[in-house]
């Protein structure tokens, strides 16, 4: 959680049990480098601590995209795909607790598009959680769930 | 944030308080004696939640309740799913489907289950605070653990480092099998220092017989 990974092919990069945050895989297919982000909260700007830019879309995604260059990728050529962003726990419908996870999907996407990369899969939303397995060497992505089957980004 | 042992032990025996108050309530509810203990409470890291709760995917059921009035904080009641299923059967007396999804039934009996936990639980910090508390409906999910824990913390985790655990056995049946849930407080960043305070062991040392 609030960890960023990267690597090369053919290395399979995981993150387990998304709730709320939204997992956040980017992949350059030529150079056949990934990363994989784990986004816990939307904006950097509005936490008192900022210690760990990997909590954040706004500093995780970028800090990303950016060691993915360091190893061989080109901006252009990067897809994204995303998955996670539930509500686990609903209250009462004009509650506006536990609408994070609505809140990360947007500050995802709007910071990917800020970045100028472009979504080619997604799974998002929902009340349940989501575990990410994204294969770098072709740049699947599969999505376990409990209840709610798997499927194939 | 560290906690110093006295202050560990002081919300750990507003834990057990609270444990008492709760198998009163239980034994009125389902007709019998329930003998519960709390084996620990430990203020941990967030980082390390998911990993004393089994791994991130173990399937778990969760009842959440927010806390609003005078420290905001987030109750999560975990239980393991088999231990959940145990549960469901001796409060409704009846053996309801395996595996599947949980009825409406069953998670109204669990969500009541976290009521009398949660409000027994209150209302041993309130005496000893004297500070107010006020908790919501619980909301159930039957999930991944790290997906539960992971909503919670984002929600409060804008700056929010850690939880206060508190273990609860309780002895459930003739043959003393036991359910162990793991009944977890997560104040909000500013309400740990207040409780803290309230009780009289901010500091890390007891003041309150001054």
């Amino acid at each position: 959680m609030a960890q960023s990974g990267w690597c090369r092919a053919p290395g399979v990069l995981i993150t387990s049990g998304l709730g709320s945050c939204v997992g956040v895989a980017i992949y350059d297919p030529q150079a056949k480098v990934g990363g994989l982000a784990h986004v816990m909260l939307p904006d950097s700007q509005q936490a008192r601590s900022t210690e760990n830019r990997a909590k954040f879309a706004d500093t995780a995604l970028p800090d990303l995209v950016e060691k993915l260059e360091e190893l061989g990728a080109r901006r252009h050529r990067l897809v994204v795909k995303i998955a996670g962003g539930a509500q686990m726990f609903s209250f009462s419908k004009n509650d506006e607790r536990f609408s994070v996870g609505r809140r990360n999907v947007e500050a995802t996407k709007r910071v990917l598009g800020e970045l100028g990369l472009r979504i080619t899969g997604e799974d998002t939303g929902g009340n349940h959680g989501r575990t990410m397995i994204f294969t770098t060497s072709d740049g699947q992505v599969l999505i376990k769930t409990i209840g709610h089957g798997e499927k194939v980004l | 944030m560290q906690l110093s042992n006295l202050q560990l032990d002081a919300l750990k025996e507003i834990g057990t308080i609270g444990a008492g108050n709760a198998a009163t309530v239980l034994a009125t509810l389902l007709g019998r004696r329930i003998p519960m203990t709390v084996p620990q409470a430990r203020l941990l890291p967030l980082s390390e939640v998911v990993d004393a709760l089994g791994g991130a995917e173990k399937e778990v059921v969760g009842i959440c309740t927010a806390i609003s009035g005078d420290a905001k904080a987030t109750i999560l009641f975990l239980l393991p799913l088999e231990r959940a299923r145990h549960l469901v059967r001796l409060l409704l007396h009846r053996e309801e489907g395996e595996g599947g999804v949980f009825s409406e039934m069953e998670q109204s009996a669990l969500g009541e289950v976290t009521n009398i936990l949660t409000g027994a639980y209150l209302q041993a910090l309130s005496e000893m605070t004297h500070l107010q508390f006020h908790p919501t409906v619980p909301a159930f999910a039957h999930d991944m653990a790290g997906a539960l824990v992971d909503s919670i913390l984002s929600e409060i985790g804008q700056v929010a480092d850690y939880a206060l655990l508190i273990d609860t056995d309780f002895v459930t049946d003739d043959e003393g099998e036991g359910v162990r849930g793991h009944f977890f407080l997560v104040p909000d960043p500013d309400s740990l220092p207040v409780i803290l305070q309230a009780l009289g062991v901010k500091d890390g040392c007891n003041q309150k017989e001054r």
